[in-house]
């Protein structure tokens, strides 16, 4: 039946990727007309939109591991904020970078299990529940904020020896500091541990229609505790990318609306590890576009209209392609045990 | 829903009026407390006194007329930021633009009121309050039209509008719309002219009753009129909705224009009563308290009255409570996440206090990313 591939099968398989691929030969073309015309830009660009994409795909891979298990998650924003500042703090006060990262993912587990505890023990709504943990972050940073703080050293590019001279790609991909190296890992490991795995299976079908994954002998409960747990920690790994990679010091609300965004590179990506990758790219170009604009000082656009377009794209990308994918069936709703 | 209406109302001893009075503000009076306890022992525990702090909190909110009349100005945005979040959570949508509806509301405000010249008071006033209302409608009516004709869910866009709003803002002030005054070199734009301005009243601030007046407007229009009904039908269930004839993407757009015009007319109210131009940069994270006090009021509109005097309070005396406890103005935010946190978790004060639920003590809330 199915040695042959049908007509149909081409048909959905444009339908599903059509605009990706479109996206993605013109992005490999522009790439190439970069190159030849002005190779240290390209290359510029491109590492920073890799390093722009690392908060915006682990924020993705954390909504998605918890929307996968049927929990909504609008928390990201405060999990990655919290996890930014006291990885931020715990280096601060001990000068050891591993365990600042360390703290940072152990903050966005905690802050993982509040969500679960809300929505799955206390059922409580989803929605709200992330709400509670992003005012409370804003609020508990601020609270604690001390002026003039700032970390000992920060993450710093690791060259992988020979593969570092290759032209373009060495630079781009095999010169990085630690976390964006330790997300291109997690990417495929989560993509292999949702598709090929017993537990993903498990997560899979809790998601989707947890009554009858409770009628084989799953435990719904715990399958959402965990993967939401998880996905805080992969929050967490995001808040100690922007202190402790990124930037080097604390900010107020320095997140700046990148766990929102990361929902929408989630939604965009299918849900899918690999498809939020590809999203995030995006959404790291333009932010590596818009630097590039703004410090190049090539256009004559007053700086808030660039500012504004890394929002303008999540709305953009939002309408043109949520209708096209099919979330989790059992997202939102809290699970009652008969 | 209908309970207003029971002939036997007017029956009921007092005793059970009371027991029901409790029964509907015992979840949020009891959050507000549980609240304030952790609230007081974070301060403990890092090193401050909670009640020096508490009665700095009180004496800079309710200690004189002036600070009265503080916490009245500080509810005002709040109370009708609250409306516009209550107002669309009955349609089942959740509205985090407040804030952008509620800049956009506040730039337009000051532009009809420092550009518009020659009218009098009367006219001048409402027509500014109008325009800033205007503007907040249609910023809130992008969300409700992207959610009806792609699908995309309102709680992303509102909050991407939201630093949408807060850059086109900033660049009206900082460009086109600059307060051209020699010397100025902040972004703002030039002050509104006399006859815009909502007066005070002494101490007491008259934009607060046009607040008052909004929700018991709002109040109104969702229980007592065609409109009010539908909105409600559709946020309890959209396909019986549907099914009973109601234009489901029509009143989702309407309920979210509305929500955006109550913002906006906020915003507008803080340009015209408060500051008496646009500065940006001020009253950011107030969507985030709307949803607190949405939620504290249980979705109804006069109830957000008191939830906004009390969260207003809190914002009123925050800076005596730094001047004085030397506390972080940030306490108050981790205690609003809190009170928010006991509301939703009912089930939580339910054990502490032990009360049972009541059925109208339901409140619908919004649904998952997939519904429509």
């Amino acid at each position: 039946m199915e040695t042959t591939i049908s007509p149909p099968r081409i048909r959905t398989w444009l339908n599903d990727f059509g605009i990706s691929a479109v996206i993605a030969v013109v992005v490999i073309v522009a790439i190439f007309w970069g190159y030849v015309t002005s190779p240290q830009v390209t290359t510029a660009v491109l590492a920073s939109t890799l390093r722009q994409s690392t908060p915006l795909v682990l924020g993705a891979l954390c909504g998605l591991m918890g929307e996968r298990s049927g929990i909504i998650n609008i928390g990201i924003e405060g999990q990655m904020l919290l996890a930014a500042f006291i990885g931020f703090l715990a280096n601060v006060y001990t000068g050891n970078l591993l365990l600042a990262v360390l703290a940072g993912v152990l903050t966005g587990a905690i802050m993982g299990a509040l969500l679960a505890f809300m929505s799955v023990t206390l059922k409580m709504d989803q929605i709200i529940a992330g709400t509670v943990i992003n005012i409370l972050a804003f609020g508990l940073t601020g609270y604690y904020y001390q002026q003039g703080l700032t970390t000992q050293g920060k993450l710093l590019p690791i060259s992988l020896g020979p593969l570092a001279e290759i032209p373009l790609i060495g630079p781009v991909l095999f010169r990085n500091p630690p976390i964006t190296f330790a997300t291109l890992i997690l990417i495929f490991v989560i993509h292999y541990v949702l598709f090929y795995t017993r537990w993903g299976l498990r997560t899979r079908a809790v998601g989707e229609h947890p009554s009858a994954a409770d009628t084989v002998g799953i435990n719904v409960y715990f399958v959402r505790y965990t993967n939401v747990i998880i996905g805080g920690a992969i929050a967490g790994l995001a808040g100690a990318y922007l202190t402790l990679e990124a930037v080097g010091s604390f900010e107020r609300a320095m997140t700046n609306g990148r766990g929102f965004v990361a929902l929408a590179v989630m939604i965009f990506g299918k849900w899918t590890p690999l498809g939020s990758w590809g999203a995030a790219l995006l959404f790291g170009l333009t932010t590596a576009l818009q630097t590039q604009l703004q410090f190049g000082g090539r256009l004559a656009i007053p700086h808030q209209f660039i500012g504004m377009l890394p929002y303008v794209l999540t709305i953009v990308v939002l309408a043109g392609f949520v209708g096209r994918a099919r979330p989790p069936a059992a997202i939102g709703q809290p699970y009652e045990t008969e | 829903m209908t309970r207003e209406q029971k002939p036997s109302d007017a029956n009921v001893a007092l005793g059970t009026r009371l027991r029901r009075t409790w029964r509907a503000v015992s979840i949020p009076v009891s959050s507000v407390l549980l609240a304030l306890l952790i609230g007081a022992i974070i301060l403990a525990v890092s090193g401050s006194s909670p009640l020096a702090a508490y009665s700095a909190l009180l004496k800079g909110s309710l200690g004189n007329s002036a600070a009265v009349g503080r916490t009245l100005e500080k509810a005002t945005p709040l109370v009708l930021n609250g409306l516009a979040v209550a107002f669309a959570f009955k349609a089942g949508l959740f509205n985090i633009g407040a804030q952008g509806q509620l800049l956009f509301g506040a730039v337009v405000a000051a532009a009809v009121g420092f550009g518009v010249s020659g009218l009098p008071a009367v006219i001048h006033m409402p027509l500014a309050l109008l325009a800033g209302g205007l503007a907040g409608a249609l910023y809130g009516a992008i969300p409700g039209a992207l959610k009806t004709y792609s699908g995309a869910h309102e709680v992303i866009t509102t909050i991407m509008l939201n630093y949408v709003a807060i850059n086109i803002t900033d660049y009206l002030a900082n460009g086109p719309w600059k307060d051209p005054s020699p010397g100025n070199i902040v972004a703002r734009t030039p002050r509104i002219l006399p006859t815009a301005e909502i007066p005070n009243l002494g101490n007491i601030p008259l934009g607060f009753f046009i607040g008052a007046v909004a929700a018991v407007l709002t109040w109104w229009l969702l229980y007592r009129t065609t409109i009010g009904y539908e909105i409600r039908t559709v946020g309890l269930n959209p396909n019986a909705a549907h099914y009973a004839g109601i234009r489901v993407s029509f009143t989702i757009i309407l309920t979210m224009t509305i929500s955006g015009l109550l913002a906006g007319i906020g915003g507008a109210i803080e340009t015209q009563g408060v500051v008496g131009r646009f500065q940006p940069g001020f009253n950011v994270g107030l969507g985030f308290d709307a949803i607190t006090i949405a939620l504290l009021a249980k979705t109804h509109p006069v109830g957000v009255i008191p939830a906004a005097l009390l969260v207003g309070a809190m914002k009123a005396g925050e800076s005596q409570m730094q001047f004085s406890a030397g506390v972080a103005t940030e306490i108050i935010d981790v205690i609003l996440a809190l009170i928010l946190f006991f509301v939703a978790a009912d089930r939580i004060v339910r054990w502490i206090i032990r009360t049972r639920a009541t059925e109208e003590e339901q409140v619908i809330l919004s649904t998952g990313w997939g519904q429509q």
